[in-house]
């Protein structure tokens, strides 16, 4: 399979308040990340909020300018090139359906805006076609193309949010936890609709999410972010049954059982404290604060992000021995 | 704080119901209906100036000085709200002064809404370097007393409409930049922005397009203060002797004119003042009434 994404050694530092005049303090947000992403595949990437998802999402589709590192579309590197023809292969679905819609301009014109930049239509009564297929893809109807985002509900906001990543017909969509706003009935739908959409345009995701449990559903892998940091990636299933990083192991016994009785057996694993600053990350391992294996070496020396079996990738020194 | 913001005016607006007669519904939007015929008297006056004034306004007439309004004991129904120092109709001064003072906001408001809002996108969207140099503009403009460069300008160039437009504008837009940077730094971050730029939208078209259309709101409540505090300002400066020069008749002026004899002749500077307060009130009332409007969140209401 051909990867469509590759992310090398990914750094994004954020400057902050502080520090003194020569020496400055950064953010580490995202701290030297590499995956990569088959095309037709999707990737989940979940950890809990300020690990660094959504900034490696938006670095990704470069929103931001990375600080190091190197982001590969198809074989070719795009970390500093011109974006304008990348812009119509790559989209984003956003979190909060509120905030993420121009609240001045029509469906129509939200959903058409990309057309108008990059030229894809040649006549009005095109333009409009396009807007009303678009908009009926994703369960919406075409008198809706007229009205105003304030007029809709949270579930139909995010279809228009959708209806707009599809409008440049892309390969690759950052799917920026664009169900954590909905209600629970509604993200059911979404998320039914993401794979249909999938399946009949072949796109490929990234999909973003702090809840295990939906991710599971929909991706193929997934990857455990902790603090900047990939912690464990693997395919959805191994990851779900053979997860190897205490970390993950924490987050999967969070995942809620729809049976009282199994629930009430199951033992959870709950973590201690929180989640150190990203200003400041403990030296060595980064869960190692909150982790129940830590020793000395896990201080000292930063785990290595490795391959322990076929496609599984951990970085822990006290998981696989 | 929007959504706090949207109940909070909802519960004020109750839904038209059709069958309500006419005159109840103007009387219940008595605060725009007012001001709107209060404004569109001023331009109707403005306009019509020559046909509406009964005397010429700067004709002298010493024998009929200092009369008092028709209404009063001694006053004469020729001149209906009295004459002045120089037995000049205070009517006819009034409707010819309504041309000054409604040029004069109108054409400052042009210029530094304008100016403003260009300055204020630019170095709230951009940052940088180019705010930086913006900003500082802007603070030097603010910290620039007006007055003072008002009276330098009218040692340059003279006394005139012009001197006075340039007067109020050249440091006026200065407020509108800083509102709208704040506006724009509010837009910058939101994910409808960053989405125009994952579409390949350039700046340009961001600010035209997704920035300017929201901060329309702001602009125009800012818009409406304006009038009334432009008006005022050049009343100041007719005072100072820097205005539209006399013998042509702003409201400014007149008030100023009274001030002498106001024991004796009120109504020199009464009307006018009254004429002034009730325009700048009507800007606000009609400034507050159209941001309702003009926000597709309400529009449905």
């Amino acid at each position: 399979m051909n990867k469509l994404i590759e992310v090398k050694n990914l750094k994004q530092y954020f400057p902050a308040p502080g520090g003194s005049l020569f020496k400055k303090r950064f953010v580490k947000a995202v701290d030297d990340v590499s995956f990569y992403i088959h095309k037709g595949e999707t990737l989940g990437l979940v950890g809990e909020s300020g690990c660094g998802k959504t900034t490696t999402g938006k670095a990704i589709i470069r929103l931001y300018e990375p600080t190091s590192g190197q982001i590969f579309y198809d074989g070719r590197d795009i970390t500093h090139m011109d974006m304008l023809p990348y812009r119509r292969k790559m989209q984003i679905v956003f979190q909060d359906p509120y905030a993420s819609l121009n609240p001045r301009m029509t469906v129509g014109d939200i959903v058409g805006e990309a057309m108008d930049i990059h030229n894809l239509y040649k006549t009005r009564a095109e333009r409009k076609e396009k807007i009303y297929n678009l908009l009926e893809r994703v369960g919406l109807n075409s008198e809706h193309a007229n009205r105003f985002p304030h007029e809709f509900s949270g579930g139909q906001r995010q279809r228009i949010g959708i209806a707009r990543a599809l409008a440049v017909d892309p390969e690759f969509i950052v799917c920026d936890e664009p169900v954590s706003a909905l209600d629970v009935s509604i993200q059911a739908q979404i998320i039914n609709m993401f794979e249909e959409l999938q399946e009949a345009m072949g796109l490929t995701y990234l999909f973003i999410a702090h809840d295990l449990s939906v991710v599971k559903h929909i991706s193929d892998r997934i990857g455990v972010m902790y603090l900047g940091k990939l912690v464990e990636l693997a395919d959805s299933y191994e990851l779900t049954f053979h997860s190897l990083h205490p970390y993950t192991q924490s987050l999967i016994s969070a995942i809620p059982i729809p049976d009282p009785r199994i629930s009430r057996e199951r033992k959870r694993i709950i973590l201690e404290g929180d989640v150190p600053s990203p200003l400041n990350p403990p030296s060595g391992c980064r869960f190692r604060t909150r982790c129940r294996y830590a020793t000395q070496l896990c201080a000292e020396k930063e785990p290595e992000f490795r391959e322990v079996a076929d496609g599984h990738f951990v970085a822990c020194h006290h998981c696989c021995q | 704080m929007m959504r706090v913001q949207i109940t909070k005016r909802t519960a004020n607006v109750r839904p038209r119901k059709k069958s309500r007669p006419r005159h109840i519904h103007v009387l219940k939007n008595l605060t725009f209906y007012l001001p709107l015929l209060v404004l569109t008297l001023l331009v109707f006056t403005a306009v019509f100036a020559d046909v509406l004034a009964p005397h010429d306004p700067v004709a002298v007439s010493m024998q009929e000085r200092l009369l008092p309004p028709a209404f009063m004991e001694g006053g004469t129904k020729k001149y209906l709200l009295g004459t002045d120092q120089l037995g000049r109709d205070i009517l006819s001064r009034m409707i010819y002064g309504s041309r000054i003072s409604l040029s004069v906001s109108l054409a400052v408001i042009a210029i530094t809404a304008s100016v403003g809002t260009v300055m204020g996108i630019v170095a709230g969207y951009l940052g940088g370097a180019t705010e930086a140099l913006l900003m500082r503009i802007t603070d030097i403009s603010m910290a620039f007393p007006p007055m003072l460069l008002a009276l330098l300008l009218a040692v340059v160039f003279g006394p005139g409409f012009w001197t006075v437009v340039l007067a109020l504008s050249i440091l006026g837009w200065a407020p509108y930049a800083r509102l709208i940077r704040g506006e724009t730094l509010k837009l910058r971050y939101t994910d409808f922005v960053a989405q125009a730029r994952i579409n390949g939208a350039s700046s340009l078209r961001i600010m035209v397009k997704h920035i300017f259309p929201n901060i329309v709101n702001s602009l125009i409540v800012v818009i409406t203060m304006a009038v009334g505090m432009l008006i005022l300002a050049e009343a100041a400066l007719s005072f100072l002797g820097v205005g539209v020069p006399p013998p042509a008749p702003s409201w400014g002026y007149m008030v100023n004119e009274g001030r002498s004899v106001i024991d004796r002749a009120w109504w020199i500077s009464a009307f006018p003042g009254i004429v002034i307060g009730l325009v700048v009130l009507s800007g606000n009332f009609l400034g507050d009434w159209l941001r309702d409007k003009l926000d597709p969140r309400l529009r449905q209401l």
